[in-house]
Parts: C-alpha cells; structure tokens; sequence
C-alpha cells in the first residue's frame, strides 16, 4: 500500500495549499500581533474544502476519507508560515471532535459534530487543568448528577481556542472512583451560565492561537450531553489522544520540509567570505544530517499512516513519532535561526517564530516524558 | 426557462511550475507529461458554475483537447462542479495550430449544443488570444471578449467588457461566445467531496475522425502556422535601485509619469 499516493490526493493537497496560501498566510502577522485569529471566520472556508470532518460520517457532513487525506492534511497544515493557526485547526478536526465522532449518540454529533464539520462552530478539548496536566487522571473538575443534569464546578487551563470556543469537549469526574475510573466526557456549551473565560493566556510562542484558562461554576449541561458511557471519559481521551498525535506527527512533516527548503534558499543567496555560506562544508554537513534523520521521520509517519489507514493500533506509532518528529523540529529550528545569523533572532524572520513555536510540540499534545513513560512501559523498561 | 447548456472551453497545460521544453523540430511546447488546468480557465468555470448555480437544471459542459488523453486537468474543473467533460483527444492533434485547435472544438462544441460557450481570452502556455474568437466564427455565432461579468436576460446574455477606460454594456442574442478575463471572480476550491465526485463525472474522449474531421486539416502538416525558430528570452537587467533621501515618493510618481503608467 502507498499512502496518499491518488490523484485525489494531490488535488486535495492542492486545493489545502491554495486556501492557505489565500485565506491564512497573507493574515499571519497581524494574527501573530493581535495573539488570536478569527476562527469563526476562517473555520467555514476550511469547512467547506471538506478539510474539518474528512474521516467522519458523511452523515454528519463528514467525507469519509481513507486516512491518506489526514496524512495530507497534516503535511500541508505544517507548511503553513506559523504554528499558531494549524494547531487550531487541529484541535478542531483532530482532538476536540474524534471522541464526539466515535462515540456520540446521533443527537450529539447531529446538534455538535455537523456544526463543527462546517466549521460554523468552533470547538476546544477541556482536559488539563492547573494540577493535572500529563496525569490526567489528576483532574479535579466535577461533574455531580442532578436529575438529567450534570452540575459541573471546576477549571480548566491551557485551552487552544478557548476564548471563541462555541462548546468544549470537557473530561470531569462523575463518580468518588479515584485514578483512571469515574471520569466522562460531556459536551458543555461555552454559551452556558457559569462558563467564564478566567484569563486570557499570554505564550512563548503560537502567539496566533488563542489560550484560555476557563472557569466552571454551576454550569448546569443536559446528562444526554455526555459522549458515549457515562466514567468511561479516560479512555475515550487515550482514543481521542491518539488522533491528536497523529496530525502532530503528520505536521512535523511539512514544518520540517519547508524550514529545510527556505534555509537552503537563504545559504545559497546569502555570501559571507567571498562565497555563499552554503559553500561551507559544517553547514553543508550539518543541514545533510538533518535532512536524513527528517526522511527516516517522514517514512516512518507515512508507515505510521499506512497502520492507521488498516486500523492497527497505532500507539507506538504515535508515540514514538510525536517524540522524535517535536525533538528534531526544535532541532532544525534552533539550526536555521542559528545559520540565518542575525536576521533569524529577527522577531520579523520566520526563523524566530518557527523557533518559538516549535518549542511547544514538545510538551502539548503529550510532553516527550510522557510518550517515553509510554513506550518504557511498551517495551518493558520500567517498573512500578 | 428551459435548462441551460453552458460550455467552458478549457485548456491543460503542462504545469507552468515545472522546467517546460520544447520540441526541436516543430519548437512546440512538450506536452507529453502530466497536464493541469491552465489557471486562466478556472476563471470562466467559475463564472459558468455561478450561472449555472442559479437555475436548477443548468449544467456546465466542458470541451477540451489534448493528444495524449489527459484529463487531469479536466478533472480538476470537475470537481470544483462541472457535470461533465468531452476530450478530443487523439495523436494526430500534436502540433496543431490555433485555427485547427478552433476547428476541433467547435466541432465538439457544436455536438453539445450550448446556449452559451465560455473561454479564457489567452491560454498561459501559448498565449495566442485568437481561439474563441476563431471558434465563434466556425461556429457562426457573435462574440463577445474580455467580460467581466455575465448574467443571462430571458435569452440573451448582457456582459460588462472591459476596455481601458471602464467597461461596456454589452447585450447579444444566446448562443454566444463569451471570453473572461483572468482575475474577475475567485475560483472556488474543489473540496474533497468534489474531488472524489470527480471521479465518477463523465469524460466522453473523442477522436478526430468521431467528430467527422479530417487529419489533414489538423497536427503539423494541418498547421498555417509555422514557428520557424525560437530563442532565449533576453534576461532582465538588474533595474535601477533608488535610494529614499526623503523624495521616495516624488520618484516613484515621476518614474509611472515617465512609463505613462499614470
């Protein structure tokens, strides 16, 4: 099997590359500057390519895609001139919404999915909180049952899209089980009473992105808002997880390749020494290593997708390319703003923002030390 | 009304991204590779599928012609919502002429009797300009060019046609041939739905003998035209770098004065 190798797909990458270069790209500065994006705006354009519910449903709106679109997708959202915005985007096709997908009873996905799908609602996923970040099973957020409501009192923290989100993906505990057991998942409209946007969150990097930390008193949501069985919530979110890693794997592919690309541009024109910097052989040596590992990345993420695409479980996979892809970003980052000199310290150099932004694939998504304290289990290196 | 026929005459090139080549004897372009659609055209699909999308019933046609049987390019206006393609394809074709290009489409295009033919004023590979007009003479039909919009009136077309100073208001009795100019709407992205509905859409490939056409009167030996001998662009010269000490402006409107851009 050749992943993604159909006509169709190169047409959907170029139609992908086109709305990008039309409706995002030209906006990023001033994104970057004001620190947020206007989701609601952009988000109908990519629903309309179909981009937002491409494996879902076609009952939902979905297009039912084989995974090799993801895999495009993907590719062609880590091309895109920040980190900010993609990730946005993938929070809304690829973490908020595949547990609601995969799990949902028809009325959820009909009133929260389809919306989403065209990207007439914009969505966020509510898991960390300020004690429980990797652990997740630290949560503290509350949902208590109440004749056909929950009643849920808590806060979440780091939440992409938080300030515009129309409803919230939010794990919380329903039940006095501790550790992994008791949790579940509910759609909570953000339009609730109780529901506050507590700070807006100022960042490192994805400055295009916005980030929230949200309170939660007394929200009162319908029992029928809960995405599949009620304490079944972790697990669904290991489900859900896996998906978010794989478009982060998937990302890195593109991100990497254009930074590789402009910097071999940028050596070649740029002389230093009477001759172009590219003419010096620990930067031709350098970049040549980089360039290897990125091909062993991308083969193993299209391997990873081929898996997918059969259904395997794919966690190794995913962990594994999550921990390498986001380290040997922040690699090729740290290397193109170290060989562009002082323009890539430049606020206005896509070297710098690259720089920043790369910094986060790291922690979000799952922090490398959780993918390692995963594949230590996996493989049998550690111990309780 | 009756259900309208609109046909969108539509190029594939080989993709202007990619190193191009020409052939050394006939010093035509090298179309052997894979073709896309020639960006100029999408402009008058786009406009096609806007008339189109009014009236329920209306169905954009597209006419094309390539000698080595790519629809590549046919499938990309497929899928941002043409119903259906007709290709004359057929090796014979290679190295034809713009009049024997004319030739060839108005015989497909007469097949699908359209109330409407739309073309691009210029394709971006060979940049002839003289097609559409060439078709609407085979045709016997009135031309206009350079629209800027169209809208159907009962059955007659009204156009605005640009011209250097603004635009006219044209009005001509249907069928018509109309040419748009690139850039006057945003073409649509073909969305995955469309992408895969693409590929059940029909594409009829006809040859040059289907359409009743000899192969003389088409290929190199059908050819008036003859490109005697090509060479190097001259390269561009590095320009004149003015350095802003406070008179940037004036020196830039005098500069548009001097090349009577304003």
């Amino acid at each position: 099997m050749v992943i993604a190798s159909t006509d169709e797909h190169e047409m959907f990458r170029k139609t992908l590359r086109d709305l990008f270069a039309r409706e995002i790209v030209p906006y990023i500065d001033d994104w970057e500057r004001d620190r947020t994006f206007p989701a609601h705006e952009l988000f109908p354009k990519l629903g309309a390519a179909g981009l937002l519910g491409l494996e879902y449903e076609k009952d939902y709106g979905g297009g039912e895609a084989d995974h090799g679109f993801t895999l495009v997708a993907g590719e062609e959202m880590g091309r895109i001139d920040c980190g900010g915005v993609p990730m946005a985007i993938a929070v809304q096709m690829a973490m908020a919404t595949p547990a609601l997908a995969k799990f949902g009873s028809p009325e959820l996905k009909e009133e929260y999915l389809a919306p989403a799908i065209r990207g007439e609602m914009v969505t966020s996923i509510a898991v960390t909180e300020p004690d429980a970040g990797s652990d997740v099973a630290g949560i503290r957020t509350r949902a208590v049952r109440e004749g056909g409501d929950w009643i849920i009192n808590g806060s979440k923290l780091y939440i992409t899209n938080g300030t515009q989100a129309d409803w919230l993906c939010l794990l919380a505990r329903t039940s006095d089980e501790g550790g992994y057991r008791g949790m579940s998942m509910i759609v909570v409209p953000t339009a609730l009473k109780g529901v506050e946007v507590s700070r807006k969150l100022d960042k490192l990097g994805m400055w295009s992105s916005d980030t929230a930390e949200l309170s939660f008193s007394d929200v009162r949501v319908p029992v029928k808002n809960t995405i599949g069985e009620p304490d079944r919530g972790f697990q669904q979110q290991m489900v859900q997880f896996q998906a978010e890693r794989l478009i982060t794997v998937y990302r890195y592919i593109g991100s990497i390749d254009r930074a590789l690309s402009r910097t071999r541009e940028y050596l070649l024109e740029r002389h230093a020494f009477g001759k172009p910097l590219l003419a010096n052989q620990h930067i031709q040596f350098t970049l040549a290593e980089l360039s290897a590992r990125y091909d062993m990345l991308k083969h193993y993420a299209y391997t990873t997708a081929e898996a997918a695409a059969r259904g395997e479980d794919v966690t190794r996979f995913a962990t594994i390319g999550k921990l390498i892809g986001a380290r040997l970003q922040r690699e090729v980052a740290d290397t193109c703003l170290q060989f562009y000199g002082g323009l890539g310290y430049m606020a206005e150099n896509w070297t710098s923002r690259f720089y920043r932004d790369s910094r986060l694939d790291s922690i979000g998504a799952g922090a490398d030390e959780v993918m390692l304290r995963i594949l230590a289990r996996m493989d049998g290196f550690s111990v309780s | 009304m009756q259900a309208m026929n609109v046909v969108v005459c539509v190029k594939q090139i080989p993709d202007p991204a990619a190193p191009a080549s020409l052939d050394e004897s006939t010093h035509t372009l090298d179309r052997t590779g894979k073709l896309i659609l020639d960006d100029s055209d999408s402009y008058g699909v786009e406009m096609a599928l806007q008339l189109a999308d009014t009236e329920a019933g209306d169905e954009v046609v597209l006419v094309s012609m390539a000698p080595n049987g790519e629809v590549s390019g046919l499938r990309t206006a497929l899928a941002m919502g043409a119903a259906k393609a007709l290709l004359v394809s057929d090796p014979v074709l290679a190295g034809t002429d713009a009049l024997g290009t004319a030739k060839v489409l108005a015989a497909a295009i007469r097949r699908v009797e359209p109330d409407l033919v739309i073309a691009a004023t210029e394709s971006t590979d060979g940049y002839t300009g003289t097609l559409p007009v060439q078709v609407a003479e085979i045709l016997g039909l009135p031309s206009v060019t350079f629209a800027k919009s169209i809208s159907i009136d009962g059955s007659n077309v009204k156009v605005e046609r640009q011209t250097e100073a603004g635009y006219d208001e044209v009005e001509s009795p249907m069928p018509v041939v109309v040419t748009v100019t690139a850039g006057v709407v945003e073409p649509r992205y073909p969305s995955f739905k469309g992408i895969m509905a693409a590929k059940s859409k029909p594409v009829e490939t006809l040859t040059v003998a289907d359409l009743g056409l000899d192969a003389s009167e088409v290929g190199v030996s059908g050819s008036r035209q003859e490109i005697v001998d090509v060479s190097e662009a001259e390269s561009r010269s590095g320009g004149e770098i003015v350095v802003d000490e406070g008179d940037g402006a004036d020196r830039i409107v005098a500069f548009l004065e001097q090349i009577k851009v304003i």
